[in-house]
């Protein structure tokens, strides 16, 4: 039994599938099955399943940089494992950095002084904390946008949900000093581009949000060290805010007191200005875009696929995860036929940075075609769309899914 | 951050570079051209953004490799490039 095969039987759980389901043929990480609108055919055919050392076969949609997603079936646990977490670089020089030899200098020309942290010093000098939230890239579901758009054609796993530990971000700040022109902090990590010419990936904060308190200098991911492909020794965890900000191996953390105007600042990471209701970051508001900030409310049915086949008196269960960028997650309902919608049953809560998970259940008495939907809806009042909003480089979509099974 | 040596990534990718090697480009004229993009990323970014781009989206991309980037790519090469990409991995 192949592995793509394996996958599809796991994903039927409990129900009995029929061997000539759709979903036996599907590609690895296909997201038509998914009842989402499905990545280039291009993507399709070149992507596999491959593990990077230390990791689980993941969806490799490029090598170098290293660019791997997470396949559905680890979205079935609210906190996705370190192996299974998705991997993604822009840039393809990445040294392997060790922990007695990692220095993270802070400073700037809003800071009081400059601080050089070794690891030890970091876990003895401040106060541990610790968050579960979601990372997930910007650009996830890039793939299924339609139009498409070139970048990375990410289906549904360029997300994960951990608990990271570390020390606070503005503990770090207050030692260093924050002066009163303090505008924005700028973070650079150990990875750069082969080329001298290509931009390094630097990336800024709003003050505020480096000043929150969940903001984070992790240095664990569900109690482990960071795997190397997630940043290790330390990374930033910026809760609620795509992963963008999350600056993998942290190096440098500058207070200053102008704009960032580099390049994955000013050009790249920004939305058409006004078209999403996400905060805006002030002091990078150009005149027709603005960077992206927090996540976008969304869900993903986890226990069903497109073709998948029940008999009667099986329950159709609806199982999934949901997500917003901070407030926590309200509500998610579930529709079995496209018209009427029912609360479904959420699961604990680990916190409003978390998966949430939901299940609905509903008993089948005859036969017939159901179309499965599942939209969640934030504390903020936000709900998923039917209808995806496009913008240039793919950002944002939360369109709810149309899963077809059969009662037969 | 600069001043780092790739080795240590040559090392912990050893398996992913040589699947990488793997990943090949459709015979074609500027194909030749077309294998300068594996100076910053390897040849599979290619295929992943196909068959939606007609020649003017794969010119695009690639002034930006060069203009942003800084691709080591000739601009009198840009044309036979966008060709072959468009021909082999674009839009029909």
């Amino acid at each position: 039994m192949d592995k793509s095969r394996r996958r599809i039987t796991l994903a039927g759980g409990a129900f009995a599938l029929s061997p000539i389901s759709r979903a036996f043929a599907a590609p690895v990480g296909g997201t038509a099955e998914l009842g989402l609108a499905e990545i280039p055919d291009g993507a399709l055919a070149e992507q596999s399943l491959f593990a990077l050392p230390g990791k689980l076969p993941l969806i490799r949609k490029t090598f170098r940089p290293p660019n791997f997603e997470t396949p559905v079936q680890y979205f079935r646990t609210p906190i996705t494992q370190n192996r299974a977490f998705f991997v993604r670089y822009h840039l393809a020089a990445i040294p392997e950095v060790a922990a007695k030899d990692w220095t993270l200098t802070v400073g700037g020309e809003s800071a009081e002084r400059e601080l050089k942290l070794s690891l030890q010093q970091l876990k003895r000098e401040f106060k541990p904390a610790q968050v579960t939230a979601v990372c997930q890239c910007s650009g996830n579901r890039r793939g299924l946008f339609e139009p498409h758009v070139p970048g990375v054609e990410w289906g549904v796993g360029a997300m994960g949900n951990a608990l990271w530990r570390g020390v606070r971000l503005k503990d770090v700040l207050a030692k260093a000093g924050v002066k009163a022109d303090a505008l924005e902090v700028v973070f650079d990590g150990a990875d750069h581009a082969p080329l001298e010419k290509t931009p390094d990936f630097v990336k800024s904060l709003p003050l505020e949000m480096a000043m929150d308190e969940n903001t984070l200098i992790a240095f664990e991911m569900n109690g482990e060290p960071l795997p190397h492909w997630n940043g290790f020794p330390a990374r930033l965890v910026v809760p609620g805010w795509t992963g963008t900000y999350w600056v993998k191996q942290l190096v440098s953390v500058k207070v200053v007191a102008k704009p960032e105007g580099n390049f994955w600042m000013s050009t790249a990471y920004r939305l058409p200005k006004g078209r999403f209701k996400t905060p805006s970051f002030k002091s990078q508001v150009a005149a027709a875009n603005e960077p992206i900030t927090t996540m976008v409310v969304n869900s993903l049915i986890t226990s069903l696929k497109t073709g998948q086949q029940l008999r009667v008196g099986q329950p159709l269960l609806v199982k999934g995860v949901a997500w917003d960028g901070g407030s926590g997650i309200a509500q998610v309902e579930v529709s079995t036929d496209g018209a009427t919608w029912h609360a479904a049953k959420l699961g604990k809560d680990l916190g409003r940075f978390s998966f949430r998970e939901f299940s609905f259940s509903m008993p089948t008495r005859e036969p017939g075609s159901h179309v499965v939907m599942a939209r969640a809806t934030s504390r903020a009042g936000e709900t998923q769309v039917n209808q995806l909003i496009h913008n240039p480089a793919g950002y944002h979509h939360n369109v709810i899914q149309r899963i077809y099974v059969e009662v037969v | 951050m600069k001043a780092t040596l790739i080795l240590p990534l040559a090392f912990l990718m050893g398996n992913a570079f040589s699947q990488e090697g793997k990943v090949a480009l459709k015979d074609g004229p500027g194909r030749e051209k077309a294998q300068a993009c594996v100076a910053c990323h390897s040849l599979d970014y290619i295929p992943m953004n196909s068959r939606f781009l007609d020649k003017a989206g794969w010119t695009a991309s690639i002034n930006k490799m060069i203009n942003v980037f800084g691709a080591p790519i000739a601009r009198e090469d840009v044309d036979a490039i966008a060709s072959y990409l468009a021909e082999n991995y674009g839009k029909k």
